[in-house]
């Protein structure tokens, strides 16, 4: 990199050739006051006051613009400068208010400090000084403010909306005098497109836009952010003992800085009322399936003495009684490393099974299956920083910018600002289709037919990476002769997609030198889930992009933690990382180090055990931290096995859905309370810190267990979590080198094989960790379920960004709720017209297993006899509808293709106790031909009129009447009628 | 908050701005400069940018919503209102200031009961005022649609707008807000 010298004041500084003379002015230690400035944005010199003077350029120029060249004299200060500036300064604040001791935002005030800086005079401001203007301040939105005569149009706001968030919900709008900063057609915020992220209020330099309810903390802790597995590093702002503010950690190689609307203002939950304070056990005689309203009639709280006594003496019961795999434990995604290892040690060691599972089950076990079969590491393959690297980027089955939001806005930077090509495939047209080269919009269930069509094409193109296949992979012919079937007609005939559009994207695929392929639960969430994760492992090893910066496989993990729950083995078949239980050699290392008896026998997933309770062979069940009364498929069965159980411990933080069916409830710590560490979806470790005591009588996840441990017999003396990882570090070669010392900046990618090595930030560099490369042959098998006449629409679930898998965090995050407090359908405007549905309409969802009621939204985001909903909801649980069908190799569920009904629910209500209305709901024209009507009958179902129905069928709702009436009119039944009669 | 200041386009201008759009995809490659160039064509074709229009160019130009608006709303050539059947311009230069455009606009506002930038509310005049049209021996001057009219004076200016009123049917009571 050339270096340029300038200088500035008389001093000399080299600076690298591209800088501002801004930057250089910075290095040599020196300020010049500026307001529209920020470092992570393009230059846009609005504000002028960082005006310099350099030998030999005409006028002032702007220091933030000016590139820094060879030999310039820079004067940061002048007589001339000092005047300008202060009457620059002047004319900022001239019409702001002057209530700087009543604004929330003074100690941080940019404005202020720079007049300050540069001096004002109040007599020419007295004469600068209009009528202040009055205009309304926007309070629409429930995290912050904007008060439009506090703005000094700096355009900080909009440019971190529009070229870090990628967004751009907001802009200068009007002109002249009357420039204001507003989303589109002067809507408040609340009903633009905002995404309430804050990182505008985070970064306005004064008080136009502050955060609702802003006290200034005592201090700050840095730890990771407890929703999504991006990982963001935070710093959460203490005072008197909660949390008032959370910051973005600039420094973090992960998130430099930002957040979205759940990391900075979704975390009040920790303060939550709901929260467990005091352990829990069932009163005697109160049966499992009452709903419980009054927490007291059905639980009585009691010490931890007697709740630990409880628990230990059940499970010694079921030990004894029904042997040890009898007993199944659910660990926790959420829960740290250091937890996950404690649990399962606990499982294994104390419990003697090997049946220990966590949510992974449902969402990428399917892909840690895939990629410990063809690679070696079932791990995203490179980093997050990769992503600004790349020349292509594919998403597919993933709705990023939703589920995975700082590493959505990495994407859309990279297509905006590096000119990177972006492939979607999604059967929704989710928001990433708007900077997407190609949309896919393959039908649900279609991955593998639409990933081998591609690779066909890249063949037949000739794109294949040949050395690379020769010389890094295994087992490339057969899958080569498999391809063959998968010709243009037959794969656009599968998915939907036009043969064109699948053409267009091999082709900008396969001509990438450096392409990344992102997926989601979209692939991973299907009864053929490690088959579409194999596949597209194909894809990237038959292009090669594996091993190189800005290539990789790059599964977005969902939770926090549940890359380090996987790590920890919190899975039936491994022991900590990814060690087999049947692999004499591993167990018998691991029973030396934990001095007891294994057992080889791989244990059950999830699913199984769900099944295995139901059945009656699974007689306790150990959960922590994880809600499956709301995560499972199929919930009404899910709900009776678990009901069936003879014990249920559940360990949480709040009253969860699973825990109305526990006999024992043990209130645990969240994030904040705890120390330990978080492993990122790009495999990075990272420290999470103690920020707050535990509320009431909560206890540490890891203490809770030591404790029952040690009451059955296996005393764990952990004295920190420090020492877990210690521990782990031992019995768990990836984690080697890990401790908690050499994590306090940034974290560490594992694998880290000892102390000395840096970690690793790219896999299978130079060779696979499994040797070679293994390719699949994977053939298209249709979902477990597909649309049938009664079931004619067909459902994905999902998430959506403001809330979090079952809700139990962000529906008690003030701002989370109130910005989505109900759930929603998605169905396509379409299949509404056809249903006589409106927006907002109550629906009811039916399928073969459960049904659901909820309102409608419509939408082009989903096509045609599709439909989407969020499982976040317990008012309407989405899985009640879900289907439980599993894949045969991963046991992941099928959540996300079933077939639905949508009724409309005053209808349904309706027609539960009238069949003529259910025949009418169903095929209005059919019921002219098949019921035998009078004439009066006739007369008024073809002219519609509602009176005389009414007095036949009795009184309809309103809402019915209506859409009898619409109904009627669509059919066009007069005509039909009358070309019959 | 501030009332919103674009307006919806009615139900039946729906076809309108489908056909509009269609033309546009033809015209236009949906480069971000194209900007301008498309809210013109778009409100030449309706008259004033409803809400759709913008988002729709939007969408083309792949530009965000709030860029659009913000955009527009910077030139004084685009109207987010429906406009009249007759826009009204009053010129307020220097000569027609002194030659009592003041009043002149005055007596029209009066008169139409609209305010200059609104529409009245039967739909056929809207009033616009102007720096200054280049006309100044005519001074002061009105212009309605195309049609230039010079040396006015209140009672010639309200013959004018009554003889256009006058030939359209009277609206029925019951309309009128």
């Amino acid at each position: 990199m050339m270096k340029v010298k300038l200088n500035i004041d008389g001093q000399a500084v080299s600076v690298r050739e591209g800088s501002t003379v801004l930057q250089a002015i910075e290095k040599a230690g020196r300020y010049v006051p500026t307001l529209c400035h920020d470092p992570a944005l393009k230059p846009f010199g609005a504000c002028r006051l960082c005006i310099v003077e350099i030998k030999g350029m005409r006028g002032l120029p702007t220091s933030c613009t000016t590139p820094a060249q060879e030999g310039m004299v820079v004067s940061t200060e002048t007589e001339e400068i000092r005047r300008m500036r202060r009457t620059i300064v002047e004319l900022a604040i001239a019409n702001h208010p002057y209530e700087c001791l009543l604004c929330n935002k003074s100690q941080d005030c940019e404005l202020l400090k720079v007049a300050r800086y540069v001096g004002v005079d109040p007599e020419s401001i007295g004469r600068l000084r209009r009528r202040t203007r009055k205009r309304p301040p926007d309070r629409s939105n429930p995290a912050f403010d904007f008060e439009p005569d506090k703005c000094i149009l700096c355009g900080k706001c909009v440019r971190r909306c529009d070229e870090v968030v990628g967004v751009g919900a907001i802009d200068f709008c009007q002109r002249g005098y009357d420039t204001m900063i507003s989303p589109f057609g002067n809507k408040p915020l609340a009903k633009s497109i905002c995404q309430s992220c804050g990182e505008c209020v985070e970064h306005c330099p004064t008080g136009a836009l502050v955060p609702k309810r802003l006290l200034i903390p005592e201090r700050e802790i840095e730890t990771i952010c407890p929703y999504c597995g991006v990982g963001c590093s935070i710093h959460l702002g203490i005072r008197a003992g909660r949390i008032v503010r959370v910051r973005g950690d600039e420094k973090s190689p992960v998130n430099r800085g930002e957040l979205c609307v759940k990391g900075r203002y979704g975390l009040d939950f920790v303060h939550h009322k709901d929260r467990l304070t005091r352990p829990l056990i069932r009163r005697e005689g109160v049966p499992k399936d009452v709903s419980v309203f009054d927490i007291e009639k059905v639980f009585r709280e009691v010490s931890w003495n007697e709740a630990l006594e409880r628990v230990a003496q059940s499970i010694d019961k079921t030990l004894n009684h029904h042997g040890h795999d009898a007993i199944g434990l659910l660990s926790s995604a959420k829960c740290t490393n250091e937890e996950n290892y404690v649990f399962q040690k606990f499982a294994r060691a104390v419990l003697g099974t090997n049946n220990v599972d966590h949510c992974a089950r449902l969402c990428h076990a399917s892909t840690v299956a895939a990629a410990l079969a063809a690679f070696g590491d079932g791990a995203m393959s490179n980093s997050i920083s990769d992503i600004d690297q790349a020349e292509v980027l594919f998403v597919i089955g993933s709705n990023t910018t939703e589920c995975h939001p700082i590493i959505g806005r990495k994407i859309r930077r990279a297509v905006k600002h590096n000119g990177a090509k972006l492939i979607v495939a999604d059967p929704r047209r989710i928001e990433l289709c708007d900077i997407a080269e190609v949309h896919l919009d393959h039908l649900p269930g279609t991955d593998a037919a639409l990933l081998n069509g591609m690779m066909r094409q890249i063949v037949e193109e000739n794109l294949q990476d040949k050395t690379f296949i020769a010389e890094r992979c295994e087992e490339f012919e057969p899958f080569l002769e498999s391809l063959k079937q998968y010709d243009l007609k037959t794969v656009e005939a599968l998915t939907g997609v036009s043969g064109e559009r699948i053409r267009q994207s091999a082709i900008l695929f396969g001509k990438a030198k450096k392409a990344i392929v992102l997926y989601g639960m979209g692939i991973t969430q299907h009864t053929t889930g490690t088959d579409n994760a194999k596949t597209v492992a194909n894809l990237l090893m038959l292009t090669g992009n594996l091993g190189r910066r800005g290539t990789g496989f790059s599964p977005l993990r969902g939770q926090n933690n549940v890359q380090g729950a996987c790590d920890m083995g919190a899975l039936p078949v491994v022991y900590p990382g990814y060690q087999r239980v049947d692999d004499p050699q591993v167990r018998e290392k691991f029973e030396k180090a934990w001095r007891t008896k294994l057992s080889e026998r791989p244990g059950l997933t999830i699913t199984e055990m769900i099944q295995a309770a139901y059945e009656g062979q699974l007689k306790a069940l150990y959960v922590m931290g994880e809600n499956p009364m709301l995560s499972e498929p199929d919930l009404d069965h899910a709900r009776e096995a678990l009901s069936r159980l003879e014990l249920l411990i559940v360990q949480d933080i709040f009253f969860t859905e699973t825990a109305q069916l526990a006999d024992v409830i043990l209130p645990a710590a969240s994030f904040a309370e705890k120390d330990g560490t978080f492993t990122n979806t790009e495999r990075r470790v990272q420290l999470v810190r103690k920020a707050l005591e535990t509320p009431g009588e909560a206890n540490l996840d890891s203490e809770i267990i030591a404790k029952i441990s040690k009451r059955l017999g296996y005393p764990m003396d952990y004295p920190s979590s420090a020492e877990i990882m210690d521990e782990i570090g031992r019995l768990t070669p990836i984690y080697g080198g890990i401790n908690h010392d050499r994590l306090n900046r940034s974290g560490v990618q594992w694998p880290c094989w000892d102390r000395k090595h840096p970690g690793t930030p790219i896999l299978h560099k130079g060779q696979f960790t499994r040797g070679r490369g293994k390719f699949h042959v994977v053939h298209d098998r249709p979902p477990a379920e597909l649309p049938t006449f009664a079931y004619p629409l067909l459902l994905t679930t999902g998430r959506i960004l403001e809330h979090w898998h079952t809700g139990s965090m962000s529906h008690r995050s003030h701002v989370l709720e109130t910005l989505v407090p109900e759930s929603h359908v998605e169905i396509n405007p379409a299949d509404a017209s056809r249903l006589g549905i409106v927006e907002g309409d109550v629906v009811s969802l039916s399928s073969r297993r459960g049904a659901v009621q909820t309102k409608v939204r419509k939408t082009h985001r989903v096509r045609p006899g599709q439909a989407f909903m969020a499982f976040h909801w317990r008012e309407a649980p989405a899985n009640r509808l879900t289907n439980p069908a599993f894949d045969p190799q991963a046991k992941i569920p099928e959540f996300k293709v079933s077939s639905i009904n949508a009724i409309l629910t005053v209808l349904e209500r309706s027609a539960e106790d009238n069949r003529f209305l259910t025949a009418l709901a169903e095929n209005p024209a059919g019921v002219l031909a098949s019921y035998d009507l009078t004439p009066e009958h006739r007369k008024a179902l073809v002219e519609g009129d509602i009176a005389s129905i009414e007095k036949w069928v009795g009184p309809l709702e309103e809402r019915l009447q209506v859409w009898l009436k619409a109904r009627l009119k669509q059919e066009k039944i007069s005509e039909k009628l009358a070309s019959r009669v | 908050m501030e009332q919103a200041i674009y307006a919806e386009l009615p139900e039946e201008g729906r076809s309108e701005i489908e056909d509009l759009f269609n033309e546009m995809r033809k015209e236009f490659k949906g480069r971000p400069e194209e900007l301008i160039p498309m809210l013109q064509r778009a409100q030449r074709r309706l008259g004033f940018l409803p809400e759709q229009a913008m988002l729709e160019i939007a969408r083309i130009t792949r530009l965000s919503a709030a860029r659009v608006f913000g955009t527009a709303t910077f030139y004084a050539q685009f109207r987010f209102q429906p406009v009249g059947k007759y826009i009204v311009r009053v010129c307020r230069g220097t000569a027609c200031h002194v030659k009592g455009s003041d009043r002149l606009l005055e007596t029209i506002v009066g008169y139409l009961h609209a305010v200059p930038g609104q529409m009245t509310p039967d739909g056929l005049f809207t009033i616009e005022t102007v720096a200054c049209f280049g006309s100044c021996a005519l001074a002061p001057v009105m212009v309605i649609n195309d049609s230039v009219y010079g040396s006015l004076n209140r009672s010639r200016a309200l013959k004018l707008l009554g003889e256009i009123r006058n030939s359209f049917p009277l609206p029925k009571l019951a309309s009128l807000p």
